[in-house]
């Protein structure tokens, strides 16, 4: 499955497919997040990747799409995904 | 910040405290047309933000406007206390038959604005109040009711004063007050405020101070009397240190990491949270701590903001460590500002367990902030560690080299 990801110091997200090919998700995914991280591209889902690092762990991107369509995930706690 | 003598007139008399005919003058030329405007006999007061101006030559009075000029081409080369003057102020020499004093400050024990008036002026009321203490009468007034005049007649009449002296000198203190009130200042004075031979009243000199934090309400006045953004009014213009510790501030509206002063030290702080900054500063050396900087941090800054604040100390060279060290937070996230500065430290090439003496941040999101500090080795104390003891971990931790 292909996805759209980023990783900084602390957090990594992954968006899988078929939301991050989808405009619509995307454009939902960057008016959501209070700390800019994603983009709405004309691909779909971009990742700001220097404000990864801001996620303020609020989980309102979980909410877009399906379970497990939006992935984050704190480094710095072996990789544990930050619940919905 | 502090005004020039020739400023806090200008809002004196907007306010209708009477002072002196004249004005400031840029060059000697200007200094001998204000001089041949006023008439008679006028001094010479260099502009500077400092004290000693008599001493230093500074003042100078003249009888001719040829006289006014050489005064001014001289007052105006003149350094005092390293501070070039901004202008030299001219203005009518006043007949004066006695000095009064005429202040308002804030009482940060009290929590109130008090005036202050004696019948001793010309000297420093401070030492009126040592030598002379019942020539200073003292008047607490408040900030939310509507200002009463009364209150300042009562102060002025607990010296003696009565007649039509009583009544002119609770008109300048109350204009004075309700200056101090109008304007967000935390110092209003007027010393000396003197009684001329014909019985009025006048400002001879004028020292306001304004709070930092009231300029964007006082835009206004700031604008009108020329005073930019860019003229902090500090008691020494800033350092490339603190001006790069602005700009990080200023970079994001996320939060506070700034107000940054530099000092010699070698354990750089990032300190702050409901007067922590002030405290932990303290600390460090009563503890025989010697901090490379004083800063505030709070109101949550980005990660961006607390990476930004760290690199810059870390780049002061002769820092060895750093602290971090705040009061317990509440709106201020724990685990944003411990990946700030982590990022920081590793972006300057260290290791974080190394540069960072302690972090003793409780408060919000403190668990998932233990976790980053936990994954990079950096000691860490909770709530149950007061500041004072922070403090002396990490100076010890200096002092060992460890």
């Amino acid at each position: 499955m292909a996805t759209h990801e980023g990783s900084g110091m602390f957090i990594r997200v992954e968006v899988g497919e078929p939301l991050a090919s989808d405009a619509e998700s995307a454009k939902r995914l960057a008016g959501i997040c209070p700390v800019d991280i994603f983009a709405a591209a004309p691909e779909g889902v971009g990742i700001v990747d220097e404000n990864l690092d801001e996620c303020i762990l609020c989980g309102l991107c979980l909410a877009v799409g399906p379970a497990g369509a939006v992935r984050i995930i704190k480094l710095y706690d072996n990789n544990a995904p930050l619940e919905a | 910040m502090r005004f020039y003598e020739y400023e806090a007139k200008a809002v004196l008399a907007k306010r209708g405290v009477p002072v002196a005919r004249g004005g400031v003058a840029h060059s000697p030329d200007e200094a001998e047309r204000i001089a041949r405007e006023v008439g008679g006999e006028v001094v010479l007061k260099s502009q500077v933000l400092t004290g000693g101006r008599m001493k230093a030559g500074g003042v100078q009075f003249a009888s001719t406007p040829e006289e006014a000029r050489a005064h001014a081409d001289a007052i105006l080369r003149l350094e005092i206390n390293g501070q070039s003057p901004r202008g030299v102020l001219v203005e009518a020499k006043s007949p004066v038959k006695k000095e009064f004093y005429a202040g308002v400050i804030y009482d940060a024990v009290a929590k109130l604005p008090v005036a202050i008036f004696s019948d001793m002026g010309g000297i420093d009321i401070e030492q009126v109040a040592e030598e002379h203490p019942e020539h200073v009468a003292r008047a607490h007034f408040s900030t939310f009711q509507p200002f009463q005049e009364f209150r300042m007649k009562e102060l002025v009449a607990s010296l003696g004063v009565s007649g039509n002296e009583l009544g002119a000198l609770t008109r300048v203190m109350s204009k004075l007050a309700q200056t101090f009130l109008a304007h967000g200042l935390t110092l209003a004075e007027i010393n000396p405020l003197a009684q001329l031979e014909d019985g009025s009243f006048i400002a001879l000199d004028s020292h306001l101070d304004m709070e930092d934090e009231a300029r964007d309400g006082q835009a206004a006045l700031l604008a009108e009397l020329g005073i930019g953004k860019e003229e902090t009014r500090q008691a020494r213009p800033p350092t490339p240190f603190e001006i790069r510790g602005a700009e990080v501030d200023a970079s994001d509206h996320r939060g506070v990491a700034g107000r940054v002063v530099e000092f010699d030290g070698n354990l750089g702080c990032v300190i702050g949270a409901g007067g922590g900054s002030l405290t932990i500063f303290d600390a460090l050396r009563k503890h025989g701590g010697r901090p490379a900087n004083y800063c505030e941090i709070g109101g949550n800054p980005s990660v961006k903001k607390a990476c930004g604040l760290t690199k810059l100390i870390l780049s002061k060279p002769g820092v060895e460590k750093i602290c971090v060290i705040m009061n317990v937070v509440s709106n201020t996230r724990v685990d944003i500002v411990a990946r700030g500065v982590i990022k920081g430290v590793v972006e300057s090439g260290y290791d974080p367990a190394e540069k960072i003496a302690i972090f003793r941040i409780p408060g919000s999101w403190e668990d998932e902030g233990f976790k980053i500090l936990e994954k990079y080795g950096v000691d860490y104390c909770d709530r149950t560690v007061p500041m004072s003891e922070a403090a002396r971990r990490a100076v010890e931790k200096v002092k060992a080299g460890a």
